[in-house]
């Protein structure tokens, strides 16, 4: 498989045109997910401002090293994928096989870390189910705060393991050598896909994680 | 055509070589600063350094900074509509009880 000669679109005038659709189609995306996290962040934000004492004694129980850890991920991560677009734009084959291959590897590290991380958090009865436990003055708090915990970072691997499916298949399709300086579209609005659940992730590590740590 | 346009931006490595290194200083100070004591600017300051690696992020890996202007604005709405939605709940929160009446 030869990379496509004219990736134009027959109903854009140009590829400049077609590139700016591209873009503004994919941000319109991204404001949609804007608005999704965003509401969970300002039930946290309303919650966390009615109930200091009890949100900050659940964030203590969290595993901060697991989740300091798990940023770094994804910002390797953010790097990778903007260097593999920067080998689509340059044809570099080879580099754009190996930065995607990266990505994924990185985005299965953090959902595994992710995953230690909540099987340690069930292991000790955080999960706000019946067998919810909290050794702590404010139950009903801690258990407000775990199940807006696991509702967002439920949703933010929710979309991880949406960005690495799909990026299974175009790294794929750049193996095949089907992306190039002629077309590299595709991997450049994934990149903004994965950038954007980063972002999120950015938003949820200090709001989650370290409010109060100064003991 | 020539590759000369707006929308064709490809950013020397060293850029993003660059970002990537201020987003990891951010990190660490963002952690570092946590297990200090500023009272309520810890709140703040957590939230302006993960603005600022937010912005990093849009400006340089996702091109918003070479991108054309329309695209600033599709962008800028999103994160435009979550400030008012902040704005308007959190005055309404925070102003609870300061006039006689109503439930604080």
């Amino acid at each position: 498989m030869t990379q496509k000669q004219s990736a134009l679109a027959p109903y854009f005038n140009n590829i400049e045109q077609q590139r700016e659709a591209n873009t503004l189609g994919m941000w319109i995306f991204l404001v949609t997910e804007v608005m999704l996290f965003g509401g969970i962040f300002l039930a946290y934000a309303v919650y966390l401002f009615n109930y200091p004492a009890g949100f900050a004694e659940a964030s203590r129980e969290l595993n901060l090293f697991l989740s300091t850890t798990n940023t770094l991920v994804l910002l390797c991560s953010s790097l990778t994928v903007a260097l593999a677009v920067h080998a689509a734009q340059t044809d570099k084959k080879k580099q754009l096989v190996i930065f995607l291959v990266a990505t994924l590897i990185l985005g299965t590290i953090f959902l595994g870390i992710k995953g230690v991380e909540y099987a340690e958090e069930f292991q000790h009865n955080l999960f706000p189910g019946p067998s919810f436990e909290f050794e702590g003055p404010h139950i009903q708090q801690a258990r407000l705060f775990f199940g807006l915990y696991f509702a967002a970072t439920g949703l933010h691997g929710f979309h991880m393991i949406m960005g690495i499916s799909v990026l299974l298949y175009l790294t794929y399709k750049a193996w095949r050598g089907y992306f190039g300086s002629l077309n590299y579209d595709t991997i450049e609005m994934f990149g903004l896909y994965w950038h954007f659940v980063d972002i999120a992730w950015v938003f949820i590590f200090p709001l989650f994680y370290l409010i109060e740590r100064a003991q | 055509m020539t590759e000369q346009n707006n929308d064709h931006h490809v950013l020397p490595v060293t850029t993003y070589l660059a970002v990537f290194a201020g987003l990891i200083i951010l990190l660490i100070l963002t952690v570092v600063v946590a297990f200090f004591d500023f009272g309520v600017f810890n709140r703040v300051i957590a939230l302006a350094i993960a603005v600022a690696k937010a912005s990093l992020i849009m400006a340089y890996f996702m091109h918003l900074r070479y991108s054309s202007h329309l695209t600033w604005i599709f962008a800028g709405a999103g994160f435009f509509w979550l400030i008012i939605m902040f704005l308007i709940t959190m005055g309404d929160y925070l102003a609870r009880g300061t006039i006689i009446g109503t439930p604080g």
